[in-house]
């Protein structure tokens, strides 16, 4: 965010005001003239569809507010009113509603983009570590969100989710209760949830601008892995190189969006939670929404239910050590042969453990579950750092530019050959 | 080679154990009707619901309730196609308890277009009482609270034809899923065996027959016909907006794919000098 500015102030004004305030300098500086990596390719274009998400979930989500009550006998009905009586209410649900699955496949592409070209090395590591906290809550603001409508869903997720702390050992009931703020889940919990879900979102935009200032502070990865030797020849500025590009691809993702809001909005969503919340009644299957079946189907895999708990969190706490984990000086998946094929594995991994816990846990799923949930663990902690050590990497270009020239030639070498 | 391997094998495991699952799942499923509404275009026949109505209001809301449709919803938008005055009639025939007036009491009156439909029993005891101790469920959105099982990959294909009438061919198979138990299944006391409900054993009696609703536009007097059109009545009363959520989505589709051409094409030159 800082030194990249050649902003200079036009005008009495701008003059004054910048004198005062630098507020146009580092808008400037931040977003014009950053430069970014010449050969950046379109997964580069998630962080700026993230933001757009973002935005878009606080403003669906803060009109939303305006129609809904949270009260446990009413929740149900306020919300079916806002589907109903309220002017586009039904779209705007159904925008916020999607919305929330569509960060969570953005952030997923976005960290697995961050995981195939090495975006957590050094001096990105702090980087990488906001990142995982937005996870966090992410997830957390998705699971309060996800309750709001006070479906079966909504309260027998809640209290499958909110009974793991009582797996913690002398204090759970007792956090348990806190946390219900009762002796189950009902209309204390209902109203915490919705304060904190409006909370939330705030709290990740927070973390959003120290995650952009530290990425701007770095400057960004690229596909090559290797660092930006000269601005001049490596990098072109944000404005309007990756603007228009960002803006391309946001318009792209927005046609995807608009294929789940206009035509299948409840796809992604369980029958289940269209019937009002029932204490005395509990469905056959218990399952959280699709962007949490990984770690749900980690969580169930292992037999004693404070084990279950501890792999749960343990696989998302794994990814802050990461930088650390991973010993290989190479960043880029392009120029580590065997790093490469263990990426791919653990992407058919993540998805086969989605898969499971969308699955009854028993028989053979509970097995495959057992052995995709240690292989995730062994990925982290004894093939990443045991490949850094044994790999040779394939020799990385000396620059960018150099990495645009190789790929270059070799896009020109290709008629070239037919012919 | 070996990550090939790996992958086979995944595949495999995934493929076999869908196949356990599938094997596990008793239930019959339902069969996929076409609906009017379906698809991208897809809108209400106004007909249709207008018998699903008919079917409702006469079998139906005996014993099920519909508390979020309103007697003003039968003359809105992308409904069953009313007039304002005809839907009047239709609320001016229901007596609603409204009150207490001056005198403290509650009174009787003729409904409004702004009374929402009058549930059958006063309270889910009453309704239980007379039901044999089965609840009927609210018609409200019901079409969307009902679903059945689909399995891999044809989950992952519905997400590409636009599949989500999971709901509504339930319900249809359902009222038409009324048939002989095989035989060695004893039917507990009070349920009713049918082919698509889970468990098979159901507490609501087959509730329509051949000829029982009059139809005067023509349409078969059939279970079948009966079936499809209750059905797409209780997706109106679920989704009421579909017809202008489809509209809309078209228009969007077609702002995004013309701003999207100009910005690629924009982006293209932009880029055009600079080897990336």
């Amino acid at each position: 965010m800082e030194g990249h500015s050649t902003y200079q102030p036009q005008g009495k004004v701008a003059r004054w005001f910048e004198s005062r305030l630098p507020l146009v300098g580092l808008m400037h500086s931040s977003a014009v003239a950053y430069p970014t990596p010449k050969n950046l390719n379109y997964l580069w274009t998630f962080g700026a569809i993230l933001t757009f998400m973002l935005v878009c979930q606080i403003v669906s989500g803060v009109v939303l507010a305006m129609h809904y009550t949270a009260y446990a006998p009413v929740s149900f009905a306020r919300v079916e009113h806002i589907m109903r009586d309220v002017n586009y209410g039904w779209l705007i649900r159904y925008i916020h509603a999607n919305g929330a699955s569509m960060f969570f496949i953005a952030v997923y592409i976005h960290i697995f983009r961050g995981l195939y070209y090495g975006s957590y090395k050094a001096p990105r590591e702090v980087l990488w570590i906001l990142g995982v906290i937005i996870y966090l809550l992410m997830m957390a603001t998705a699971f309060m969100g996800y309750v709001l409508p006070w479906g079966q869903m909504s309260y027998w997720g809640a209290t499958v989710i909110t009974n793991l702390f009582s797996a913690i050992p002398y204090v759970g009931e007792t956090i348990v209760q806190w946390l219900w703020g009762g002796y189950s889940v009902g209309d204390p919990t209902l109203n915490r949830f919705f304060s904190l879900h409006y909370l939330l979102p705030f709290m990740i935009a927070g973390v959003v601008v120290l995650h952009i200032w530290a990425l701007h502070h770095v400057g960004q990865n690229n596909p090559a892995g290797v660092d930006v030797k000269s601005v001049a020849k490596d990098t072109v500025p944000f404005t309007p190189y990756a603007t228009v590009k960002d803006v391309f691809a946001m318009v792209v993702f927005l046609l995807f969006f608009a294929w789940f809001v206009f035509y299948i909005p409840n796809y992604l969503g369980h029958s289940d939670n269209y019937i009002p919340a029932n204490p005395l009644s509990t469905p056959a299957h218990i399952v959280p929404e699709w962007y949490f079946l990984p770690f749900y189907a980690i969580l169930r895999s292992v037999p004693d239910k404070l084990g279950g708990v501890l792999a749960m969190f343990g696989a998302i706490a794994v990814l802050a050590f990461l930088p650390w984990l991973d010993t290989s000086k190479v960043r880029s998946a392009r120029y580590r042969p065997l790093f490469r094929q263990f990426f791919w594995i653990f992407a058919v991994v993540a998805v086969g453990l989605g898969y499971l816990g969308s699955q009854p846990a028993e028989g053979g799923f509970v097995i495959a579950s057992r052995i995709l949930t240690v292989y995730y663990f062994v990925h982290f902690l004894v093939i990443l750092p045991v490949l850094g050590l044994i790999e040779r990497p394939a020799p990385l270009p000396a620059s960018i530019a150099d990495a645009v020239l190789a790929k270059g030639a070799k896009g020109a070498a290709l008629p070239a050959a037919k012919a | 080679m070996m990550k090939r391997g790996i992958l086979l094998g995944a595949l495999a495991a995934v493929a076999f154990s869908t196949g356990a699952a599938q094997a596990a799942e008793s239930t019959d499923r339902p069969h996929r009707e076409s609906w009017s509404f379906a698809g991208p275009f897809g809108s209400y026949n106004q007909g249709q619901l207008q018998r699903g109505f008919k079917v409702f209001r006469e079998v139906c809301a005996s014993c099920h309730s519909a508390n979020y449709f309103y007697f003003r919803n039968l003359a809105a938008e992308g409904g069953p196609g009313f007039s304002e005055a005809q839907a009047k009639v239709v609320a001016s025939s229901y007596q609603i308890t409204d009150g207490p007036n001056d005198q403290g009491e509650m009174f009787q009156r003729p409904g409004r277009l702004s009374d929402h439909w009058p549930a059958p029993f006063p309270n889910e005891q009453a309704a239980r009482v007379a039901n044999g101790g089965a609840y009927p469920p609210d018609f409200s959105v019901l079409a969307k609270a009902r679903s059945y099982h689909v399995g891999f990959p044809g989950f992952i294909t519905d997400a590409f034809i636009q599949y989500q009438e999971h709901g509504v061919d339930y319900i249809h198979a359902l009222l038409m899923g009324y048939v002989e138990p095989p035989a060695g299944t004893t039917v507990q006391p009070g349920l009713h065996y049918n082919k698509y409900f889970p468990g098979h054993q159901i507490a609501m009696p087959k509730p329509l027959s051949d000829g029982q609703v009059e139809y005067t536009d023509g349409s078969p007097q059939t279970v079948d016909q009966y079936s499809r059109d209750v059905s797409a009545f209780m997706m109106w009363l679920a989704e009421p907006h579909l017809d202008a959520r489809k509209r809309m989505g078209f228009q969007v589709f077609i702002f995004l794919i013309v701003l999207g051409g100009l910005l690629y094409f924009t982006k293209k030159k932009i880029w055009k000098d600079v080897a990336h």
